[in-house]
């Protein structure tokens, strides 16, 4: 079983690598572009034998106490 | 009286911290491994800077687990003194030791240089020698020292006078053309609550010794050796 944690800042917490890339964008004439937020990602192997309420509880556990600081990320995750 | 300084993997300011200690002020040092499970009898513990287990994940997100920080964490809890210097802060903040977090540099440059700071607050064990309004010359070395916090906290952290240094000119002002990492309200330094726990991105070991360019530093280490004189 794999678990895809995506971890980005807070739309309240100014991001400036991801502005400085909507810049870059915006320089190549990518003009439909409207903003860059960046972020990381995880790809976490669990043991198969985890139903898939006791993953969910495992990744949200791990991306709380972890993989974000709660001040200024917030993170999403698929199970698959 | 005895100081320690803990060492992570990838710290790298521990020995320059050592130096100011043991040698420019001439009191005991020792350091402190990071899977040490205590502090060594040790009256005031320093987190130093570095990159602790590469800045991996987040600065200080690995380290704040190392068994160590269950020593400080308990050494804070009971008022003892704890100073975190750049990275050493950027630990305790992820160990909630200090509210908020930091963010890589608004102009996303690594930033060294010599910076001016106001020390805002004279009635901390870091700061007792020092005069309120005073402006010390002290470098800083990082890439993330934009300093966040939501507003509730930052107010909070400006009525409890938790501020302790604030990125400012020579002369003691402050502005935003002074700061060097787009931290929130100028701020170089907070401390905790009840004012044992203190983190400041500047080096004051790096600004000990006049030969280094600036002893304006090692004020913050001599209000240390007052304050646990006085408590002896």
């Amino acid at each position: 079983m794999k678990a895809k944690v995506f971890v980005s800042l807070k739309k309240s917490v100014l991001d400036p690598q991801g502005k400085t890339i909507h810049t870059s964008l915006r320089n190549l004439g990518y003009s439909s572009v409207e903003d860059v937020r960046q972020g990381k990602f995880f790809e976490i192997s669990l043991d198969s034998s985890l139903s898939r309420l006791d993953a969910q509880k495992e990744v949200e556990r791990i991306a709380r106490s972890v993989l974000t600081n709660p001040v200024i990320e917030e993170f999403s995750y698929e199970i698959e | 009286m005895k100081f320690g300084v803990i060492i992570f993997p990838g710290s790298n300011c521990e020995h320059d911290v050592y130096h100011t200690i043991g040698k420019v002020l001439q009191q005991p040092v020792e350091f402190i491994w990071h899977q040490s499970r205590d502090l060594a009898g040790c009256d005031a513990v320093i987190v130093p800077g570095g990159f602790a287990y590469g800045d991996y994940l987040r600065t200080g997100a690995i380290a704040r687990f190392s068994p160590v920080m269950e020593a400080v964490n308990r050494f804070a809890a009971r008022d003892g003194l704890v100073l975190g210097i750049c990275n050493g802060f950027q630990i305790l903040l992820e160990a909630g030791l200090l509210p908020g977090a930091m963010l890589r540099n608004k102009g996303l440059k690594y930033v060294c240089r010599h910076v001016y700071v106001r020390v805002e607050a004279a009635d901390t064990p870091f700061t007792s020698r020092a005069q309120k309004g005073q402006v010390l010359c002290i470098p800083v070395g990082h890439m993330e020292g934009n300093y966040f916090v939501d507003s509730e906290t930052l107010q909070q952290l400006e009525n409890n006078h938790q501020v302790i240094f604030r990125y400012s000119s020579a002369e003691g002002e402050i502005t935003e053309a002074v700061n060097p990492n787009g931290s929130l309200a100028n701020i170089a330094g907070i401390c905790n609550h009840s004012r044992n726990v203190l983190g400041m991105m500047p080096h004051p070991e790096r600004a000990s010794e006049a030969i280094l360019g600036s002893d304006e530093g090692l004020i913050i280490f001599e209000s240390m050796v007052s304050a646990l004189v006085h408590s002896q």
